[in-house]
């Protein structure tokens, strides 16, 4: 069927009228979705594999890794949370306002959008998906098309399992984007790049309508000197994994570029190709254990990065590419010109900078002269270090010894500032970022303060004066006649 | 003699956007050098801001009657005092939301620890409001200071003596080498939202709000829009009608003459019931104003004679011809319009299609309460919903089923002075809230924090991948200690 216009505009009422019947709001319409969704995902854990490798080359394990395993991981965990997150929040109201009870309750937002990015089509779909669905609202999903076997396998799968009345998937290029777009949402999630998501917030401001901007930006892994070489050679393994191992360095979150202090950087370029080789083999193409480049636009990109000869000439590991499959092997950089593009724009590629400094210190600097990122992550014993990184630089995240295994964590907010992003989710922050929280106050048409009404007069203003101070004893004395006014 | 004419040539020079690029640039190079951060320096602040209060009330007070003839009641209860309080609260609690909140971490990241680290957003814009202009100004300023923000604020122009008290005492209190007051209009405002902000808070109108997030998507900067809406007030009939009646005409009249985003919009009762609540509201209001509320001192008067002008279109319109049952008095020369009813008015009237913002209340009537849910869904969400009733199943549909920015059963407005409350809006209401600790995050970059160690790696991670790897993975991510063992052992 043709999605124009008037298909989505039908779409969207039909889905506003569902909302509004409530179906949506029961704790037991919200379990069941998630039930239902759970299942989806572990009777088609191969289907989904399949549809990764096609559209990436991801291998099973890192599919169940980063996408299957993570998502089965926030729907058990949203079941078994979505009704304490319901329930309404008590607040403490003064006893000048006495008797009266205070609360804040979570209530749906309405008719919601997401957007999914195509690094992993499936994870960045269903993990807002979870979060719209525990808030009680109804969603549209637009996967990428960059990521064709996964949007066709969500058109296909969601309605199968899922309640098609209230969860629809919208599949689609640009122009059906900026279809969606024109339609009244009630909430815009997006999974995507800062250009992208510019586009998104203009037309979102066009209605008041609240967004959650996942962006990336350069991620960097500062390695200080460790002394333990055992300890070194452990960051050094979980750069390579933090790297190439999520969908070949094409991750938000994944390591952009090293900081390094000059006087290791030899022996960390050393231990990163034996880690390579080790993980990847000889020929990182046939060990099919790494992602392929998405797409031949994106593959053209990195590729150009590469041939700036300063750049090119930086190669200390790798560098090769096979068109054919649009894949290009792990490859080493040290020092590239900062001016070149490799270090003034996202790489989102399996190309690795080591930047070296004097003193580990100065990496602070470094990034603070560059746009916000999403992660940061550090590599060090010496907590003063840690202290300046956690005080003095800012990014949605920090990860101290580790990459990527923040994202696992359920109850950390997951998300960017400046230029990654604004808002958050997972775990209870998809909840939030989902829902409005309203603000309920009850009071009792007995026992009224006089005070409060006009005619106006010294007594009143005073008496206002000591209530708003909560001096309670001094109103006491004020109301008796005991107290002296100016 | 010379600094009198300098001081008149630099007023006359406009402020561009060259103009506010420099000042971005300087309190970015400000925020940069650390002087917010410290806990010293915003306790600081703050402290001054309610000397500010206490040393400058006579002013400020005149300030507010200049721009609206707000009685001074109103200014001190509703500007100053909500304001030193709201600055005492956040001194109080000031170091309890700068302290990092550590959270539980699952087996999945095992071993490890977590924190949620509070960090300033950099250098903010706060651009306010005219109705309380004094409140509406400092009330985001306390968050941004709170948070450790630099900021610049722009006060409405629409009170330019509030504005330019504020410039003066702000420039002389605060530390200017982070905050800021910039006075102006649709020009200076512009300019500054050409500028890349860290965030921008915004109260005002729902049409200027759009404006402000189109600037704001630009430079990808967050947002909170405190905008307005009509606000109804739904009234039942098993009610002490006399001391709901004082409550909706001070949250009505009593809060700026009906010039507030929280003031009751509108009234809906049943037809039965409305005679009734007209005459206590006539009572009420005589009690209040007295027999000619034209002249009260004790109500503010119209902001400017474009929104008198406004005000007057509604009751020009002639599908409420006929139907004001209290009041419709204006004088144009003192921008003053007496407290005016008007009953039984058809849904598709001017005064029933736009946010009113004066003193003017129409009484909606129903056949059946229940039917006042609906007239209130058919519009759009607004940013408080009142409720008078002793029906608590009434009472619970209400909660559940009105969505707005808040909600008050049994009074108006009153939420507005809980701090523990968020008070934001909702679909046109807005975008966002603060007040309390809720200004503290508005104005805060909550940073998540994995602290990792080298001890133990699970090899799982890593290539080459093989079956068994698979298995400890599933069982690593799913949780369960009793997984992890089944699969270590083959038995998955």
């Amino acid at each position: 069927m043709e999605i124009n216009g008037e298909f989505l505009e039908e779409s969207v009422r039909e889905l506003r009228q569902y909302f509004r019947s409530g179906s949506t709001r029961s704790v037991t319409w919200r379990k069941n979705q998630l039930t239902a969704l759970l299942d989806l995902v572990h009777k088609n854990e191969d289907a989904i594999s399949e549809s990764l490798y096609q559209d990436l080359g991801k291998h099973p394990v890192e599919a169940f890794r980063d996408e299957i395993g993570a998502i089965g991981k926030s729907a058990t965990y949203s079941l078994s949370c979505v009704e304490k997150w319901m329930a309404p929040k008590k607040s403490d109201i003064p006893l000048l306002f006495f008797p009266a009870k205070g609360e804040v309750l979570a209530e749906a937002l309405g008719v919601v959008l997401i957007f999914s990015s195509w690094n992993f089509p499936i994870m960045l779909a269903l993990d807002p998906l979870i979060g719209a669905i525990a808030a009680g609202n109804v969603v549209v999903i637009k996967p990428s098309e960059q990521a064709p076997a996964c949007s066709s396998f969500l058109a296909n799968t969601i309605p199968r399992y899922l309640d098609s009345n209230a969860i629809r998937v919208i599949e689609g290029g640009a122009a059906v984007s900026q279809q969606l777009l024109l339609q009244k949402w009630d909430k815009i999630f997006f999974t995507g790049s800062p250009r992208v998501a510019r586009f998104v917030m203009s037309a979102a401001a066009k209605n008041l309508t609240p967004v959650t901007l996942e962006l990336g930006g350069k991620c960097p892994a500062i390695l200080d000197s460790l002394t333990n070489p055992s300890d070194f050679k452990l960051a050094v393994k979980r750069i390579v994994g933090g790297k190439w191992g999520p969908c070949s360095g094409q991750a938000c979150i994944g390591i952009d570029y090293v900081l390094v202090e000059e006087k290791v950087s030899s022996h960390l370029v050393e231990l990163l190709k034996k880690i390579v080789r080790r993980f990847y083999g000889d020929n990182p193409l046939e060990s099919k254990v790494i992602s392929r480049i998405v797409n031949k636009q994106n593959f053209t990109r990195l590729c150009n990065l590469l041939k700036d000869p300063l750049v090119a000439a930086s190669i200390v590991h790798g560098g090769s590419v096979e068109e054919k499959h649009l894949f290009i092997e792990p490859t080493i950089l040290l020092d590239p010109p900062l001016d070149a593009d490799v270090m003034t724009e996202e790489i989102f590629g399996p190309l690795l900078p080591i930047i070296t400094v004097n003193k580990i210190g100065e990496s602070i600097e470094f990034i603070n002269s560059r746009p916000k990122p999403l992660a940061i992550y550090a590599f060090t014993k010496d907590e003063t270090l840690k202290r300046r990184i956690l005080t003095e630089t800012s990014s949605g995240s920090v990860t101290f010894n580790d990459t990527m295994v923040q994202f696992l964590c359920d109850t950390l907010p997951f998300g960017g500032v400046g230029q990654s992003g604004f808002g958050r989710y997972h775990g209870k922050y998809s909840f939030d970022t989902f829902s409005h929280e309203k603000a309920v106050m009850h009071r009792s048409l007995c026992l009224e303060i006089e005070p409060r009404y006009p005619p106006w007069s010294k007594f009143k203003l005073e008496f206002l004066r000591l209530a708003y101070k909560l001096n309670y004893f001094g109103l006491l004395l004020h109301i008796l006649g005991l107290k002296r006014y100016k | 003699m010379s600094s009198s004419t300098d001081a008149d040539e630099k007023k006359k020079e406009s402020f561009n956007a060259e103009a506010a690029s420099l000042l971005v640039n300087n309190l970015r190079a400000t925020f940069a050098s650390g002087t917010t951060r410290s806990y010293e320096w915003r306790a600081s602040q703050l402290k001054a801001l309610i000397k500010l209060c206490d040393a400058h009330e006579q002013q400020i007070i005149d300030a507010l009657y200049s721009d609206l003839a707000k009685p001074p009641l109103e200014t001190v209860a509703y500007e100053i005092a909500m304001f030193k309080n709201s600055c005492k609260a956040a001194l109080k609690e000031l170091k309890r939301w700068m302290t990092s909140e550590k959270v539980k971490t699952s087996i999945a990241t095992f071993p490890s620890t977590a924190e949620i680290v509070s960090e300033p957003l950099g250098v903010v814009l706060v651009i306010s409001a005219w109705n309380y202009p004094f409140l509406l100004s400092l009330e985001p300023v306390i968050g941004a200071i709170a948070a450790g923000n630099a900021l610049v604020l722009k006060p409405s122009e629409i009170a330019p003596a509030t504005s330019s008290l504020l410039a003066k005492l702000l420039g002389e209190y605060l530390d200017n080498s982070c905050t800021r007051v910039v006075e102006g209009a649709v020009d200076e405002t512009s300019a500054l939202l050409q500028q890349k902000w860290d965030k921008i808070f915004y109260t005002g109108n729902g049409r200027v709000g759009r404006i402000v997030m189109a600037a704001a998507a630009k430079h990808l900067t967050p947002v909170v829009l405190e905008l307005g809406g009509k606000s109804p007030v739904v009234v039942d009939s098993n009610i002490d009608l006399k001391v709901a009646t004082r409550r909706i005409i001070a949250g009505k009249w009593g809060c700026n003459n009906g010039q507030a985003c929280v003031s009751p919009d509108y009234i809906i009762t049943t037809k039965d019931y409305a005679p009734k609540l007209v005459d206590s509201l006539k009572a009420e209001l005589e009690k209040f104003y007295g027999k000619n509320p034209l002249e009260s001192k004790d109500l503010s008067r119209i902001v400017n004679s474009n929104h008198f002008g406004r005000l007057t279109k509604f009751l020009d319109d002639e599908k409420v011809s006929g139907k004001i049952v209290f009041g419709g008095e204006k004088d144009e020369s003192k921008l003053r319009i007496s407290p005016t009813i008007l009953l039984d008015i058809p849904r598709n009237s001017l005064i029933m299609r736009e946010e009113i913002f004066g003193p003017l209340l129409p009484i909606i009537t129903v056949d059946k309460l229940e039917e006042s849910f609906d007239v209130i869904n058919s519009g759009t969400k607004p940013l408080a919903a009142y409720l008078f009733t002793t029906n608590n199943k009434l009472k619970e549909q209400f909660v559940m089923n009105i969505s707005a920015g808040g909600l008050v059963v049994n009074d108006t407005a009153l939420h507005l002075a809980v701090n523990t409350l968020p008070f934001g809006g909702v679909g046109e209401s807005g975008v966002g809230a603060y007040h309390g600790k809720f200004s503290f995050d508005a104005f805060s970059h909550k940073k998540a924090v994995l602290y990792r160690s080298f001890l133990g790696d699970a090899p799982v991670r890593y290539p080459p991948y093989t079956n068994i790897k698979m298995r400890l993975l599933k069982a690593l991510v799913g949780g369960g200690l009793l997984g992890i063992i089944r699969a270590l052992f083959g038995l998955s």
